[in-house]
């Protein structure tokens, strides 16, 4: 029992790094699709255009928001599970839905209402296992 | 084309997840202030393995940007998350975590909500 401060911390670390990686997707997807919109020239294969839309302010902040949410998922993936990472970021479905409908004024159907609390209600029970299985260290017995 | 290019985007996001969910483990916890991203690039650098999970990333991203110019949302969103299916079955199989009943139950419900977010 005398290393549970020590986890309770860690696992104080772990949600305040998904935090930190919601709010950075969340602030990039958006810069991002606000910035796109506002770019005249519609994207194909050449490469030479997506430097260009990168011009605008909105989505150079939305690419390095997203960049910096990629780095704290890396971080994330050093601190717990595969299988316990990917449910509980699903969580950023929930906020895109509700940023979509409180800024974008967009509707939102009772199908996807339903999908919504599925997923809150799924990484909520994800999110009370333990988060990392394969570290020694987490599992004493 | 389109399946082709699904197909693409699912074995490079599985991949990648895979990967960099391997090496994150093995360099040890990080964190995410200043000093911790700067840390974080070091690890990036030093291990070939991580580079190759973020290329596949790429490949994931520019797939995905390719399918959801020629189909709805309503397909790329739900077809995608067939990767969450494969990965979290290769978590349990080639990384060794244990998943449990209460975590693979939360796995599906969110599986089932993403289905029907996208939908």
């Amino acid at each position: 029992m005398t290393n549970l401060p020590r986890r309770s911390s860690a696992l104080l670390k772990t949600y305040s790094v998904l935090v930190f990686f919601l709010a950075l997707k969340a602030a990039g997807n958006s810069a991002m699709a606000w910035g796109m919109k506002q770019v005249p020239e519609r994207m194909s294969i050449n490469p030479a255009l997506y430097l260009h839309a990168m011009l605008n302010p909105f989505v150079a902040l939305g690419v390095v928001a997203l960049i910096l949410a990629l780095l704290t998922r890396m971080a994330l993936f050093s601190l717990a599970d595969l299988s316990f990472v990917l449910p509980v970021t699903a969580v950023g479905y929930v906020i895109a839905v509700f940023l979509g409908k409180v800024f974008l004024h967009e509707t939102v159907t009772h199908q996807r209402w339903l999908g919504t609390l599925l997923i809150f209600g799924g990484a909520a029970l994800v999110g009370s296992t333990s988060r990392n299985t394969t570290a020694p260290a987490e599992n004493p017995k | 084309m389109k399946w082709v290019l699904v197909a693409a985007m699912v074995v490079a996001t599985v991949l990648g997840d895979l990967l960099q969910s391997h090496e994150m483990k093995q360099a040890g916890e990080q964190s995410v202030s200043a000093r911790g991203f700067a840390r974080l690039l070091y690890v990036i650098a030093q291990r070939r393995l991580l580079i190759l999970g973020i290329a596949c990333n790429a490949v994931s991203f520019f797939s995905f940007m390719a399918l959801v110019q020629t189909e709805p949302l309503s397909f790329a969103v739900p077809a995608s998350s067939a990767s969450f299916v494969l990965e979290t079955l290769l978590a349990k199989f080639v990384l060794h975590e244990r998943l449990g009943a209460r975590r693979t139950a939360g796995a599906l419900a969110v599986l089932a909500g993403v289905v029907l977010v996208g939908g």
